[in-house]
């Protein structure tokens, strides 16, 4: 081969995984993005069905409910204009307590029930996920909200510790 | 009176780096060699200074001086000193004044080891330092003070954020540091080559040992991140793909295949453009990494908003470094030429392909972790990207590299034959793959990502093997234990930092394939099995810390009847700002750990608590420990020894003759 070719045959190498690479990420964005969702949105239908995204927002006060087994929780998230519920099984993180932010994974039951395969927690010392602050901005620019009051938190329950 | 000695010094050390930014740089263009020589002392004389500063900032927090506003904002009165002291790095305003001191020791270090060096590259070199240094000094001055005041003062300090109260988090950042920074060593030299347009193999050979040491110390630095999280986070996961873990992972990755160019450009003259483009990428990632997580960026996007003056500096600066070496780049690598041909299979070529793998998944790392902040950015919506996206596009992807690592250091340079490794590797081929093909069936769970871990793991213990024994055979030598002391140390340091990599692959497919996790609620007196493992819960006690109250399960692990160990969780309450800690309890060991934590307390004494089996696991760290220390192996070699040694008392006299002639 002369330089010349070779040089091409290099250059065509370094495009073909590049290429590769592209096809790949591309495939996995698809297939991986996860979407996030305010609790309006939820409420009004503008989520894709079947398919998991994000929904994050405020856990209302006294909303959090234990089963029997200790680890399936059932609490409502909130943007204070709207409610979701949402069901999961497993241990909450730290951060998680009601009157502050959360961000759950996972997919909306036909009931209307999101069940939720993650509950994330950001450690933030704010302990609002971004995502749950944007979800609680919107909803009062939409200028639907009545029940700011109860975004005073008293302490959750982990506080008997 | 302290924080302002350290404030001073502060000032003090901007002035000494705009002199060492402009003056040797100056002087090495127009070859005034008294100018030159302004380098060295300045570069120490800029250590001492910030040396200076980070001591004062070290007395106001063993102090509990609250009057200066980071000392209150991070730390407290009851914290133990060790972790007042770690304080220092636990946010923003710190953090950056740990990297200037980390940056202005290995000029420093420079200046130690340079002597070897021509008079004007050295100054190029601790110009360049001393440029980027102006960026970190000016940046820490005008929006980020560390020293600034808060007056009236608090009566107490906000506390240092509880999950970085932990013996992994006083070493963590200067490891990870000493490894971002180190790159600047190496972004120095290419920068001083590409001003001085000698881009010969000398260039590579001075660049090397830096380069790998700075690779040994982020390797480190990633490591110990990984292992905190682990075990501070309470969800037994050991990398999370979160875009502080990646801001990380993308300059390791650019300085892997910097490190493996540098070995081309060093040994072949080739790759050199490559080479330099390569330092510049791995410097710009180190950057790019301090600031994303030390920012807030990630946290919010809108961060920037809070604080622009802040966003605005670091992406001009950003801007400058990167814009300004890749100008210079642009400007001068033409005239640099193409090195040394090879055949597509050849040495060259495996690294090549090695390097083109590394950057594209370095890309993909980079595409992840950005693409999130910029939709945000521009209002487009809010999404996040997961780990599956990262393992899904990483692994594809790494595979092939490591797959080519086995035959790399077989083949020859310039040009080797297909048929002829084929031979040579024959039976290193069956053996990975009949044991990767039957190891997980005995094991009772087959998977193909089970098999290809093994695969690639047994294919480079194998492939060394036979590397070893040919490279053996080819020294002198009366006996086996004189052949192997005469091969040389980088020889040594390649193999085991490839070892690294399988041990690492191992602890990462075992504990992917093998894992097992179970979240209950837990009576007392009750048990859960796990594993072959049986897990007592003893109940939970409330316990008092030094800054902090806690509840501490107790929990009797048994195996076949036989007591194994004792594992106390804790859910503690830091006292300072109400903030929940899960500690994990760990009972490790070489083939499996034992994981528990505790969830939440339920009635009657009851606790819900999550229990981990993960075997193999620590061989990923040991994997990484392993691969630093190939490095250290490989810079022990003799012919760097040889090169400092020999040639510190042969230069200073000429320079300090050329000195003499200009004054």
């Amino acid at each position: 081969m002369k330089p010349r070719h070779k040089r091409f045959a290099f250059i065509g190498l370094g495009l073909v995984v590049v290429v590769v690479a592209t096809w790949l990420v591309m495939n996995a964005l698809k297939s991986n993005l996860s979407l996030f969702h305010t609790p309006t949105e939820v409420a009004n239908g503008d989520v894709p069905k079947g398919r998991p995204f994000r929904i994050g927002g405020m856990v209302e006060d006294g909303s959090l409910k234990r089963e029997g087994d200790g680890l399936t929780v059932h609490f409502v998230v909130t943007d204070t204009a709207k409610r979701v519920p949402v069901t999961y099984k497993g241990i909450l993180p730290d951060l998680f307590k009601e009157g502050k932010g959360a961000v759950a994974q996972g997919q909306l039951a036909p009931d209307g029930t999101f069940v939720a395969s993650e509950v994330l927690a950001k450690h933030d010392e704010n302990y609002m996920p971004p995502e749950a602050a944007a979800a609680m901005a919107k909803a009062k620019a939409s200028g639907a909200q009545q029940q700011s009051k109860s975004l005073v938190v008293p302490e959750g329950r982990k506080d008997s510790l | 009176m302290i924080p302002e000695i350290g404030h001073f010094a502060l000032i003090l050390a901007l002035c000494v780096a705009v002199v060492q930014g402009i003056l040797p740089i100056y002087g090495a263009a127009v070859g005034n060699s008294a100018l030159m020589a302004v380098a060295k002392p300045a570069a120490r004389g800029q250590f001492l200074l910030v040396l200076t500063a980070f001591g004062c900032l070290a007395y106001a927090f063993a102090d509990r001086d609250f009057s200066v506003l980071y000392v209150a904002a991070t730390s407290n009165s009851q914290l133990p000193l060790h972790y007042r002291l770690a304080a220092i790095w636990g946010a923003h305003e710190g953090s950056l004044l740990l990297w200037t001191l980390i940056l202005t020791i290995w000029m420093f270090a420079v200046t130690l080891f340079s002597a070897h060096l021509p008079e004007s590259t050295r100054s190029r070199i601790l110009g360049v330092m001393g440029l980027v240094s102006i960026g970190f000094l000016l940046f820490m001055l005008t929006v980020s003070n560390p020293f600034e005041r808060l007056i009236p003062a608090a009566a107490e300090g906000r506390d240092l954020n509880p999950l970085l109260q932990d013996p992994g988090m006083v070493i963590h950042p200067p490891m990870l540091y000493m490894g971002y920074v180190g790159f600047s060593v190496a972004f120095a030299f290419a920068i001083a080559a590409l001003l001085g347009g000698n881009l010969d193999a000398a260039w590579a050979r001075w660049s090397r040992p830096w380069t790998t040491v700075a690779w040994c110390f982020l390797t480190v630095g990633i490591a110990m991140g990984s292992g905190w999280a682990y075990y501070e986070l309470g969800w037994g996961g050991w990398w999370f793909w979160d875009p502080v873990e990646n801001a990380s992972f993308m300059p390791w990755l650019a300085g892997t295949a910097l490190v493996h160019s540098l070995a081309v450009t060093d040994k072949r003259g080739g790759f050199k453009v490559w080479t330099v483009l390569l330092a510049i990428m791995a410097f710009s990632l180190s950057l790019l990494g301090t600031f994303l997580v030390r920012s807030g960026v990630l946290t919010s996007v809108h961060a920037f908003a809070t604080d622009p003056k802040r966003g605005m500096f670091i992406l001009v600066f950003l801007a400058i470094v990167i814009g300004g070496s890749l100008a210079l780049y642009a400007w001068r690598a033409p005239r640099v030429g193409l090195g040394g041909s090879f055949a597509s299979v050849s040495r060259e070529g495996m690294l090549l392909a090695n390097n083109v793998l590394l950057v594209a998944a370095m890309g993909s790392v980079l595409l992840g972790t950005l693409y999130p902040l910029f939709l945000d950015a521009l209002d487009l919506g809010k999404i996040s990207v997961g780990p599956p996206y990262f393992d899904s596009v990483f692994v594809p992807l790494m595979a092939p590299a490591i797959f080519l690592m086995g035959i790399g250091p077989l083949a020859q340079w310039k040009k080797a034959s297909v048929p002829d490794l084929a031979k040579r590797l024959r039976w290193a081929f069956g053996v990975s793959v009949v044991t990767a093909i039957t190891l997980p069936i005995v094991m009772g769970n087959w998977t193909p990502l089970l098999s290809l871990g093994l695969l690639l793991a047994i294919w480079i213990l194998t492939t060394g093997v036979v590397s070893l024994r040919e490279r053996l055979a080819h020294v002198a030598g009366n006996n086996l234990m004189e052949r192997l002391a005469s091969v040389p140390r980088s020889y040594w340091g390649m193999q085991v930092a490839h070892c690294g990599i399988a041990v690492f692959i191992v602890g990462v497919t075992m504990v992917k394939g093998f894992e097992t996790e179970k979240d209950v609620r837990m009576n007392v007196g009750e048990t859960a099995t796990i594993g072959d493992y049986m897990f007592r819960f003893d109940g939970a006690q409330d316990v008092v810390g030094p800054n902090y109250t806690a509840a501490r399960g107790s929990f009797a692990v048994s195996r076949d009847g036989r007591e194994t160990t004792l594992l106390y969780p804790e859910k503690r309450r830091y006292t300072a700002q109400n903030q929940i800690m899960t500690e994990a309890a760990i009972d490790p060991g070489l083939l499996r750990d034992l994981y528990v934590s505790l969830g939440e307390p339920l009635d009657d004494g009851a606790w819900s608590v999550r229990l981990y089996h993960k075997p193999f696991v620590d061989w990923i760290w040991g994997g990484c420990f392993i691969m630093a220390f190939g490095g250290v192996i490989a810079i022990s070699d003799r012919r760097y020894r040889i090169a400092w040694r020999r040639q510190e008392p042969a230069v200073p006299a000429p320079t300090r003759a050329a000195r003499r002639k200009v004054a």
